[in-house]
């Protein structure tokens, strides 16, 4: 084990941890709202977060970003995360209309929404994997190679932004980190607030906690599902976004590990708890970033998973437990 | 009437749970059903509100049809339903679950809904002391004045009510009765599932006695509590 690295960088370690944590947290959002609403794991969530990534780096690509500075840049980035909230909301409404409503409206057992679940997360995955071949058929692969190209391999946007560090007491700070870290709590912070005091959000705690009674207060089921998962959507949008600028590459499967340790998160936290994905994810960037310092990169999924099997040994329901139905004001 | 039930057949699965049941609701008036456990009480009510689908016959409410017509859509026309068991949203205070009931409404920044919020917490004093208070931590008697009173939030012409003296102390019933007669008295049109049938005739103009999924007799509450058939069956002796 690396101690002396691992309290050397112990700053550096954290705020890189947030960071990843962050975006955990923000695709944990999605997995959290969802299961509040419904006790259905959307499982196909993993792919709403890729589809977002993929929607950011197109615009970067198109918008021609790499030669860009300044306001422009900033105005293409603002586009960017427009495009990926957007593509991500429709995949998530997308979703809900064809994977899940009418099992729903037909009392259908929560395993086979599983299943239909798992089934839309490998096609939306392999549509994008075979996005060549399907714009072959048309004739436009070549019209679209910029966007198609690399299908099954690591697309990336890398130097297309610079991302200066700035030193606070000798800790040497990515801009980026920070910017994430802020994006994301602000986002956690807004939806907080709208889930507790907005008349939809409070309708969304009702049906969480009782559908019937809450239709019979006037809350629109159907309506209710859909809100939840555009929320769900919007959110995996801005970590798809987040995630590009940290990252700078995506793929048509990078959904899938950062699915699996978002619905972590969301464990860890407590699912159906709001407060509980942010604090899930943070704990969990933060553990495997540190747990990767000190036992090496190779380690960071086991010490993830291995956490979360201790902490639900000590807090079955998770860190913050409660349902979002039962949510305090 | 206010509201006209035709008709009515309701099944769970193959079970016939209502059985071409018809009663009327007139306006102004407190319509009670009475009747054993599992006699179709409360299907009735949950099929009035929409809980529950009809496979044959018809319901009005002011003339138009409705029986098909999904329960979130019927709170909007008027129809407002305090369950069985209370229901209330257990993790909200009862300001939240209270607003819960108003959800419909468009107008709740307005004069006219703070006057609705007042009444109602006049109606129930013990709600307005404890209106930041989660509402699962309140007894069964507190939240069954939630119920209500959130029942009573959206303004409704007719007022469904399933069971309100369910498992509580003979001194709270009478007190709910009498609130259920001040809502009356209000203008609020009832129509009230009971299995106290002593207090629940006292209090009724109307009322129908439901067995195995049929009504088996119809009157006033008076005409029926004073029958030696229901007395014998329903008030064990005595009113």
């Amino acid at each position: 084990m690396n101690f002396e690295f691992f309290f050397n960088n112990l700053p550096e370690l954290t705020i890189t941890g947030l960071a990843f944590g962050a975006i955990y947290a923000l695709i944990a959002l999605g997995y959290t709202m969802v299961y509040g609403v419904l006790q259905l794991i959307n499982f196909a969530h993993s792919e709403v977060f890729m589809y977002g990534t993929f929607a950011t780096l197109w615009t970067v690509i198109a918008l021609n970003a790499a030669d860009a500075n300044g306001v422009k840049l900033i105005a293409i980035l603002i586009v960017a995360l427009f495009a990926s909230m957007a593509l991500s909301a429709l995949i998530a409404l997308a979703l809900e209309r064809v994977a899940y409503r009418r099992l729903i409206e037909r009392d259908a057992p929560r395993l086979i929404a599983l299943i239909s679940a798992i089934g839309a997360s490998f096609v939306l995955a392999e549509l994008m994997g075979l996005r060549d071949r399907i714009a072959g058929w048309f004739g436009l692969d070549d019209d679209l190679s910029e966007y198609v190209g690399k299908a099954r391999i690591n697309n990336s946007m890398a130097g297309t932004l610079e991302k200066p560090r700035f030193d606070v007491g000798g800790v040497s700070i990515s801009s980026i980190d920070i910017i994430v870290i802020v994006a994301a709590v602000g986002m956690m912070v807004l939806l907080d607030q709208f889930v507790r005091r907005s008349r939809l959000g409070k309708g969304i705690r009702a049906t969480a906690q009782d559908p019937e009674t809450a239709s019979l207060m006037g809350v629109n089921p159907t309506r209710t599902i859909q809100v939840t998962f555009l929320i769900g959507g919007l959110m995996a949008g801005v970590a798809a976004f987040l995630y590009m600028l940290k990252i700078d590459t995506t793929k048509y499967d990078v959904g899938f590990l950062l699915g699996v340790k978002a619905f972590t998160a969301a464990v860890l936290g407590g699912i159906g708890n709001l407060r509980g994905a942010l604090l899930g994810g943070l704990v969990l960037g933060v553990a495997e970033n540190w747990g990767q310092a000190l036992f090496g990169g190779e380690w960071r999924d086991v010490i993830a998973f291995v956490l979360l099997v201790l902490i639900l040994l000590v807090r079955p329901t998770g860190l913050l437990g409660e349902s979002l139905g039962k949510a305090r004001a | 009437m206010l509201l006209e039930v035709e008709g009515l057949c309701v099944n769970y699965g193959h079970i016939e749970a209502i059985r071409d049941i018809s009663f009327g609701v007139p306006e102004g008036t407190v319509t009670t059903l009475i009747g054993a456990n599992g006699a179709g009480k409360t299907t009735t009510l949950k099929t009035v509100s929409g809980l529950r689908k009809v496979r044959a016959g018809s319901i009005r409410f002011e003339g138009k049809d409705i029986t098909s017509i999904e329960p979130y859509n019927r709170v909007k026309l008027g129809i407002s339903q305090s369950p069985e068991g209370r229901r209330c949203f257990i993790g909200m205070t009862v300001r939240e679950n209270l607003e819960m009931g108003a959800f419909t409404r468009k107008d709740r920044k307005t004069a006219a809904y703070r006057e609705d919020l007042d009444r109602v917490l006049g109606l129930f004093p013990r709600l307005d002391e404890r209106i930041d208070q989660i509402a699962g931590t309140m007894s069964g008697g507190e939240q069954q004045m939630l119920a209500m009173g959130r029942a009573l939030m959206s303004r409704p012409r007719l007022l469904l009510l399933d069971e309100p003296s369910m498992g509580l102390a003979p001194k709270l019933i009478q007190q709910i009765f009498s609130i259920i007669t001040e809502i009356n008295e209000q203008g609020t049109t009832v129509l009230l599932v009971e299995q106290n049938a002593a207090q629940a005739l006292k209090r009724s103009h109307d009322a129908h006695i439901l067995e195995t999924g049929s009504i088996v007799r119809t009157g006033t509450g008076k005409e029926l509590a004073g029958d030696p058939a229901v007395k014998a069956a329903y008030l064990g002796g005595d009113v």
